[in-house]
């Protein structure tokens, strides 16, 4: 199995997926003739030319109102914001028209199309381009929100995300576009709404999704040489939520603790304390806790943005913290 | 502006076909079929008025009365295939595009044989079958959608058209400039159709944009555009055929503002001339009925009598009262219905 980037992952789920159906088209700023700010649509304009593969003026608002009306009439829309940070300027076409159309329509208009770009926080680009936002998407009803965490999940997601009928938004991580892994060529789908456990442990549950589950997994790698057997649970669809998988291993590790990008109020981890204590109360032997953001914006300066930051040794304490290990 | 002057490309057209659209009324069965649409419009609205005091029709609603010379004119030139979205204020365009009335009052009365099953209610009318792509609540929002409907046409090679109906207080609005320079940057088949009723709620078109010929705004994009008689429903008609045929022929889109006037007030809720306008202004303009215009025009040119007009009043009045019995014995959606039409269960 070849071993390609998180980024080529992508490329390749939309290549396919823009040979399989022909409704597909890519359209967001960049995203044609630059080849991607992030280069994950590198090689589309050539191969699927301008139609399908649309360089916009930014204007995000603009862009996004014109997937759902493509997606109204039949087309199955991918808009690419450069970043989700630009997705505010937008969030009246994803909020209030995509995803309460079919609602409001009393069923008549799905909204087929996929939101996509890079999520989170990657280094020192300041309080404006640094923030997490699935905790606000997630909120919404009509709406799927998915958040990759490796190159076989990022293929697989973004094509059954492009595949479903209804919209999903689709949230990657800005410093997960160089990290490899094995991803067949093949055609393959992983169902939105599963989670799935990334490594199986006895003592306490990691939940955690998208750049985390890389922070959860290398802390349950250094707990590992101190006897401490961590389960890590990557929800890998943030809504509708795997309540199953996460209090079913709640139950078995009668710990949990959850990692995430965010802010802390109201924040993805909120909403996975709220499913633990109602389906794993009886089985709890220490209260669950978060790691996040710190509850401030993300500051430039160096050592600042390193505080601010949900981290390996900030994971581990809150792990320690839960075994009553220190 | 002399006719022989000198214009932009996008302004000469439509102002000419306006000036000369007016008379026209040669065709007695269409002036019929006009006057008809019109005057169900109305007798509807004044009933949904009715009901709404009474407490039969809930939340906001937006009376169209005094504008439905615009959607009659345009879905007089409309194809069944082509498309149309528009605003909150949308009871009169759903009625003009060809839903039944039935299904229009079922849906203001929350019922589960509403055009979207109750779940809309008065601002958010759809019918997929008929391309009426909805009432729309945020002011502005629907506009870039218009666009992408214009781009889905191009994209699959189609001759349809989207017509996108809004206030003129819509224009001040960020996505009404991003639609409209996406629409003209790749040229595709939409019709922007300002109606400009003079107020914006309660402030005035003045008091809100910096340009007060609203269709001037079109030049920032190099748009066809040109203004229109909103209460004449053959100048509209013939301002809407050219831009509609421009849109199908050319995959060219045009900008309209229709002058035209609301009778009532913004909703429900604000008294029909309200603080902001005085009952003079407001006498002014009801000389100018469109509905009044019309049927005086047939009368002059002796497509109709009197009398044919009282029974075709009669006619109307008696499908209105149908549809409030029928909206009456539709029952509400049962509360399961709650948690249906949230997400599709389908991938493709």
């Amino acid at each position: 199995m070849a071993v390609i980037t998180y980024r080529d992952a992508l490329n390749m789920a939309l290549r396919e997926e823009m040979q399989r159906d022909d409704r597909v088209f890519l359209m967001g700023e960049e995203v044609a003739v630059y080849q991607g700010a992030y280069k994950v649509s590198k090689g589309l304009l050539q191969e699927f030319g301008e139609m399908r593969v649309v360089d916009t003026p930014i204007t995000e608002l603009g862009f996004a109102g014109v997937g759902v009306g493509a997606a109204m009439v039949g087309l199955r829309p991918i808009i690419e914001f450069m970043t989700w940070n630009f997705a505010l300027l937008a969030l009246d076409q994803v909020v209030n028209a995509a995803a309460k159309m079919l609602y409001m329509s009393g069923g008549q208009f799905p909204m087929p199309m996929v939101f996509r770009g890079p999520n989170g926080a990657a280094l020192q680009l300041g309080a404006q381009h640094s923030q997490a936002w699935e905790s606000w998407l997630a909120h919404i009803p009509g709406l799927k929100v998915v958040a990759p965490s490796t190159p076989y999940d990022a293929k697989g997601l973004l094509k059954a995300a492009i595949r479903d009928d209804n919209p999903v938004c689709f949230l990657e991580g800005e410093m997960l576009y160089n990290t490899k892994g094995e991803v067949p060529s093949d055609d393959y789908v992983i169902p939105l709404g599963k989670a799935e456990v990334k490594r199986e442990g006895e003592h306490v549950t990691l939940v955690s999704h998208g750049k985390m589950v890389l922070v959860a997994l290398q802390a349950a790698e250094a707990m590992a040489k101190e006897g401490v057997s961590c389960e890590v649970v990557d929800l890998r669809t943030i809504r509708p939520m795997d309540v199953e998988t996460i209090t079913a291993s709640v139950n078995k590790t009668n710990r949990c603790v959850v990692v995430e990008e965010g802010w802390e109020v109201c924040g993805v981890g909120a909403q996975v304390v709220d499913y633990v204590q109602r389906h794993c109360f009886d089985s709890l032997d220490a209260p669950v806790l978060r790691v996040h953001q710190a509850d401030a914006p993300m500051p430039y300066t160096k050592s600042l943005e390193k505080a601010a930051k949900p981290d390996l040794p900030k994971t581990i304490a809150a792990i320690k913290q839960v075994l009553y290990l220190d | 502006m002399s006719a022989t002057k000198a214009r932009k490309k996008g302004e000469a057209a439509t102002v000419a076909a306006t000036e000369s659209a007016a008379p026209a009324a040669s065709d007695a069965a269409l002036n019929r079929d006009l006057l008809y649409s019109m005057l169900m419009q109305r007798r509807f609205e004044e009933r949904v008025a009715e009901m709404y005091a009474i407490g039969r029709i809930g939340g906001f609603c937006h009376l169209y009365i005094g504008q439905e010379a615009i959607s009659t004119g345009f879905c007089a030139v409309l194809r069944p295939d082509d498309y149309m979205i528009t605003t909150y204020r949308d009871h009169g365009q759903a009625l003009a595009r060809g839903m039944t009335p039935k299904a229009v009052m079922a849906e203001l009365f929350g019922r589960q044989d509403g055009c979207a099953r109750g779940k809309g209610g008065s601002m958010h009318m759809f019918d997929k079958q008929l391309g009426f792509l909805g009432g729309h609540g945020i002011v502005g929002g629907h506009i870039p959608i218009a666009a992408g409907v214009g781009f889905a046409i191009k994209y699959r090679g189609g001759d349809q058209v989207i017509v996108c109906f809004m206030g003129e207080a819509a224009v001040n609005n960020g996505a009404f400039h991003e639609a409209l320079n996406m629409a003209a940057l790749w040229k595709l088949p939409c019709i922007f159709v300002i109606e400009n009723n003079r107020y914006g709620m309660g402030t005035a078109v003045e008091r809100a944009s910096a340009i007060h010929d609203i269709y001037k705004r079109g030049a920032s994009y190099d748009m066809p555009r040109g203004v229109v008689d909103g209460q004449d429903v053959h100048a509209v008609r013939a301002a809407a055929a050219e831009a509609i045929e421009r849109a199908r022929k050319q995959s060219t889109p045009t900008l309209l503002e229709i002058r035209t006037y609301r009778f009532m007030g913004h909703s429900m809720s604000d008294a029909v001339s309200g603080t902001y306008r005085t009952k003079e202004e407001l006498e002014q303009y009801l000389k100018r009925d469109p509905i009044a215009l019309h049927r005086q025009r047939m009368e002059d040119a002796g497509e109709i009598s009197e009398a044919d007009v009282a029974a075709m009043d009669e006619e109307i009045k008696k499908i209105v009262q149908e549809s409030i019995d029928f909206a009456e014995q539709s029952p509400e959606l049962p509360l399961e219905a709650l948690m249906e039409d949230i997400l599709v269960e389908t991938t493709s």
